[in-house]
C-alpha cells in the first residue's frame, strides 16, 4: 500500500515535470497582467524550481500531506485543493452508483445465462455481452446523444441542467442529478456488465458441475433452493475481486466519457488542465484518481475476507 | 496417453476402420497440426479470422481499396451524406447493370446559408471494380492509379459513405486509418511481448526475490487507471514532433502498461513448465540453461503466448481510438480511426453529419474480431487437453 503510493506519487510528479520548460514560465507567457520580479521569485523559492529534482519532490509531496497543499492552478489562479474536492466527490459517487448498477444487472444475467446453458436465451446474452465489450465508451455515448437528440429532441449531457450547474448543494440539485444520472451509468457500466456476466456465468457454471450440487439434487432439494443456497454465494467470491479491476476500470473509463458528456467530473478537468499545460492541476489529478483506485482495491480485499473467511488462513 | 495410441496404432494394422484411421492420424500430427484442426472447428473465430486478415489485407494495400487518396478534398461536396446507390439502370431494352449514385443539387437556405443536399434523379455517376483514379505510390515503388473501386469517370463526386466537413471521401479515409490504428496494436503489443516475454520469463525461471519484485511492480502497474495516466504521458509529447515520432511514442506508452498482462502469462507458463518431466530430464542430461528455454520451453509456450498476443490487441485499438479521439493521441495529418471520430466529437457534429460515426463501426468490428480470433485460438492453444 505504502509503496504503491509512493510510487504514484513519483508518476504524478513526473508528469508535472514533462513539459519542457518549467511552469513559471508558461505562467508568465499565458497570464494577461504582468508579474513582478519578486512575486516570481516567491514562486520560485515556494517550488523549489532552483534546486535539485528531489527536492522539488519533496517540497511538493510533503505540501500534500502536511498541509493538503497541491500548488496552483495557473489557469484558474486558485489553489489546486479548491478545485478539485467536489470533482473529486462526483467521480467516487457516479463510480459506485455505476459499480452497483454492474452489480444488480450482471448477477442475474450471469445466472440466468449459467443455468440456461447453449440456449437461445444464453447465445443473445453471450452477443451482447461481446458487443458491449467492443464498442468504446465514448463511442456509445455520441450514439446515445445522438438518439437522444435525433428522437427525443432533446440534447442529453451534463450531470446538472443549467441553473443548478454552480448551485448550493439543496435537495433540489440532488434530484436534478439523479435525473442526469442515468446515461452516464448506463455509458460506464455496459463494458463492466458484460466482463461481468462473462465471469459470473463461468464461475457458477464449475460450480453447478460438483458433487455436491448433485448431492443436494439426489435429496430432492428444490431447484431454486439448491441455486441460491451454495453455488451462487460460491460463484460470488470472484466476483467481489473483480472490483479490484472494474474499479480502476471505471474511473479510468469515467474520464473519457465524462468529456463526451461534459459531466463535473475529473475527466474533463484532467483534460483541460493537460491541453492548456496546467501541471500542478493535472498532477494532481492524476495522483488523486490513482489514490483512489489503489483504495478501491484495498476495499475490495478487505470484502473478500469478509466474505470468504478461507482467504484469512491463506 | 502414450499406452492407449500404441494400442491404437497395433489396432490399425488389424482392422483398419475409418475411425482408426482418423486416430493414427491424430497421433502422427505434429502439434502446430492439431491446433489448426482444434481450431478449424471453432467456427465463430474461424470467420474472425478471415474478418483480421482482411482489414490487414485492407491495411497493407490501402491505397489500392481506396477509392481516394486521404487527403483529397473538394470543396464544393462537404459534408455530403452517403448516396442511394442504384446497381441498375431502366433503359429502353429494360435493365442494364450499370451501377452509378445520384448526384445532388445544393439548395441553400436564404436565412440561415445553410447547405442542404437534395437529391437529383436526373444526374447519375457511374461507378465500378477496377477503374483509375488518382495517382498513387504502393509502397513508394511502384506508381499506380488503378484503384479496387471508384467512380468510371475521374473527378466525378462518388462518395460512398459520404464527405467530411471538408470533402474528404470518409471511405477512403477510414481505410487509411485501417493502417494506423491496426498497426498501432501490433507495434504495440509487439514491445509489450517483449517486455513481458524478458520479465515474466526471468521471474517465472528464477522466483525468489527477483520474482517478488517484478510480481509487486505489475500489481502497481495494474492499479493504476490507465487512460488518466495515458492522457498526461501523451499530453507531454511535444507539438513539434513529427508524426511518425508522435506514433512510436504513443505506442510506447500504451506498451508500458500493457506488458503486464502478458509477462504475467508467460511467467505462469515457466513455473508450470519448469516441473515438467522434459524439463526435469533435460536438465539432468546437463543441457545449458539458454538452451532449455529456447528449445524444450519456449516451443511449448508459443501457442499460448499467441492467443495472449491477439486478445492484448483490440486494448491497444481501443486506447489509441479514445486518446487520438480527444486529440492528445495520434494527430493529423496522420489518419487513423480516432483521429477520424475526432470530428464527430459533439452532438451538432453528429446532428448534421452521423455519417463521420462510420469509423467507430471500424473499431467495433476490428475489437470484436480479434476478440473471437483470440478466444478460438486460447481454445485450441493446447490441443493435447480435451
Amino acid at each position: 500500500m505504502v509503496p504503491t503510493l509512493f510510487i504514484v506519487s513519483i508518476i504524478a510528479f513526473v508528469v508535472i515535470q514533462l513539459p519542457p520548460g518549467d511552469f513559471l514560465a508558461s505562467l508568465i507567457s499565458s497570464s494577461s497582467e504582468t508579474i513582478d520580479q519578486s512575486q516570481i521569485d516567491a514562486l520560485r523559492e515556494r517550488y523549489g524550481l532552483d534546486e535539485p529534482v528531489y527536492i522539488q519532490y519533496w517540497k511538493w509531496i510533503s505540501g500534500i500531506i502536511v498541509n493538503g497543499d497541491f500548488g496552483d492552478s495557473f489557469e484558474w489562479n486558485r489553489p489546486v485543493s479548491e478545485l478539485i474536492w467536489e470533482r473529486l466527490g462526483l467521480t467516487v459517487f457516479i463510480s459506485i452508483i455505476t459499480l452497483t448498477f454492474i452489480w444488480i444487472v450482471a448477477i442475474p444475467i450471469g445466472i440466468f445465462s449459467a443455468v440456461k446453458k447453449y440456449t437461445l436465451g444464453d447465445y443473445i446474452v453471450t452477443v451482447i455481452g461481446f458487443i458491449g465489450l467492443a464498442v468504446p465508451n465514448f463511442l456509445l455515448a455520441l450514439i446515445l446523444m445522438y438518439i437522444s437528440f435525433r428522437y427525443f429532441g432533446q440534447s442529453v449531457g451534463g450531470l446538472f441542467s443549467p441553473e443548478y450547474i454552480d448551485a448550493k448543494w439543496s435537495l433540489n440539485r440532488v434530484i436534478d442529478l439523479l435525473q442526469h444520472l442515468w446515461l452516464p451509468v448506463i455509458i460506464l457500466g455496459t463494458a463492466g456488465t458484460a466482463a461481468l456476466i462473462r465471469v459470473m456465468r463461468a464461475n457458477l457454471l464449475d460450480e453447478l458441475s460438483k458433487l455436491y450440487v448433485e448431492a443436494a439434487r439426489a435429496r430432492g432439494l428444490s431447484e431454486l433452493k439448491l441455486l441460491f443456497k451454495y453455488p451462487v454465494r460460491v460463484a460470488l467470491n470472484p466476483l467481489v475481486s473483480a472490483i479490484a479491476w472494474v474499479f480502476p476500470a471505471l474511473i479510468s473509463g469515467s474520464a473519457i466519457t465524462s468529456i463526451v458528456l461534459n459531466l463535473q467530473t475529473t475527466g474533463p478537468l484532467l483534460y483541460r488542465s493537460l491541453q492548456s499545460q496546467d501541471m500542478y492541476l493535472a498532477g494532481s489529478l492524476i495522483l488523486l484518481v490513482s489514490v483512489l483506485t489503489i483504495i478501491g482495491t484495498l476495499v475490495s480485499d478487505i470484502l473478500l475476507a469478509w466474505i470468504d473467511p478461507r482467504i484469512q488462513l491463506q | 496417453m502414450t499406452s492407449s495410441s500404441t494400442n491404437s496404432q497395433e489396432d490399425a494394422r488389424s482392422i483398419p476402420t475409418d475411425d482408426v484411421l482418423s486416430e493414427t492420424r491424430i497421433v502422427l500430427a505434429s502439434q502446430w497440426k492439431l491446433i489448426w484442426w482444434k481450431f478449424r472447428k471453432h467456427r465463430l473465430a474461424m470467420f474472425a479470422g478471415l474478418v483480421t486478415l482482411f482489414l490487414y489485407t485492407l491495411a497493407i494495400f490501402a491505397e489500392f481499396f481506396a477509392p481516394y487518396l486521404p487527403q483529397t478534398y473538394s470543396a464544393a461536396h462537404t459534408h455530403l451524406p452517403p448516396p442511394n446507390i442504384h446497381f441498375f439502370k431502366i433503359t429502353d431494352d429494360g435493365w442494364r447493370f450499370y451501377p452509378h449514385v445520384n448526384g445532388y443539387k445544393v439548395k441553400v437556405d436564404p436565412e440561415s446559408y445553410k447547405r442542404t443536399y437534395v437529391i437529383d434523379k436526373e444526374i447519375s455517376y457511374p461507378f465500378g471494380l477496377f477503374v483509375n483514379g488518382e495517382e498513387y505510390s504502393l509502397f513508394g515503388i511502384f506508381t499506380m492509379n488503378m484503384r479496387l473501386i471508384g467512380a468510371k469517370h475521374a473527378g466525378d463526386p462518388v462518395y460512398l459513405f459520404g464527405t467530411d466537413r471538408l470533402g474528404r471521401d470518409v471511405l477512403s479515409r477510414t481505410i487509411y486509418g485501417t493502417r494506423i490504428s491496426m498497426s498501432v496494436g501490433l507495434v504495440g503489443v509487439g514491445l509489450s511481448l517483449l517486455l513481458g516475454v524478458i520479465l515474466g520469463g526471468i521471474s517465472g525461471y528464477y522466483g525468489g526475490f527477483v520474482d517478488n519484485l517484478i510480481q509487486r511492480t505489475i500489481e502497481i502497474l495494474r492499479s493504476l487507471p490507465t487512460i488518466p495516466l495515458w492522457m498526461g504521458l501523451s499530453a507531454a509529447i511535444p507539438l513539434t514532433w513529427h508524426p511518425i515520432s508522435v506514433y512510436f511514442a504513443i505506442t510506447i506508452i500504451l506498451s508500458l502498461i500493457g506488458w503486464t498482462s502478458l509477462a504475467r502469462e508467460v511467467r505462469g507458463r515457466f513455473l508450470s513448465l519448469k516441473t515438467e518431466d522434459f524439463v526435469i530430464a533435460a536438465r539432468l542430461d546437463g543441457v545449458s540453461e539458454i538452451q532449455i528455454i529456447v528449445r524444450h520451453m519456449a516451443p511449448s509456450m508459443t501457442s499460448h503466448i499467441i492467443a495472449s498476443v491477439t486478445l492484448a490487441i483490440p486494448g491497444m485499438i481501443l486506447a489509441e481510438t479514445a486518446l487520438s479521439f480527444l486529440g492528445i493521441g495520434l494527430r493529423p495529418p496522420i489518419v487513423s480511426w480516432g483521429v477520424l471520430l475526432q470530428e464527430a466529437q459533439n452532438v451538432r457534429s453528429i446532428a448534421t453529419a452521423p455519417w463521420l460515426l462510420f469509423p467507430g463501426i471500424a473499431v467495433v468490428v476490428a475489437v470484436l474480431a480479434m476478440n473471437f480470433l483470440g478466444d478460438g485460438l486460447r481454445d485450441a492453444a493446447d490441443p493435447y487437453q480435451t
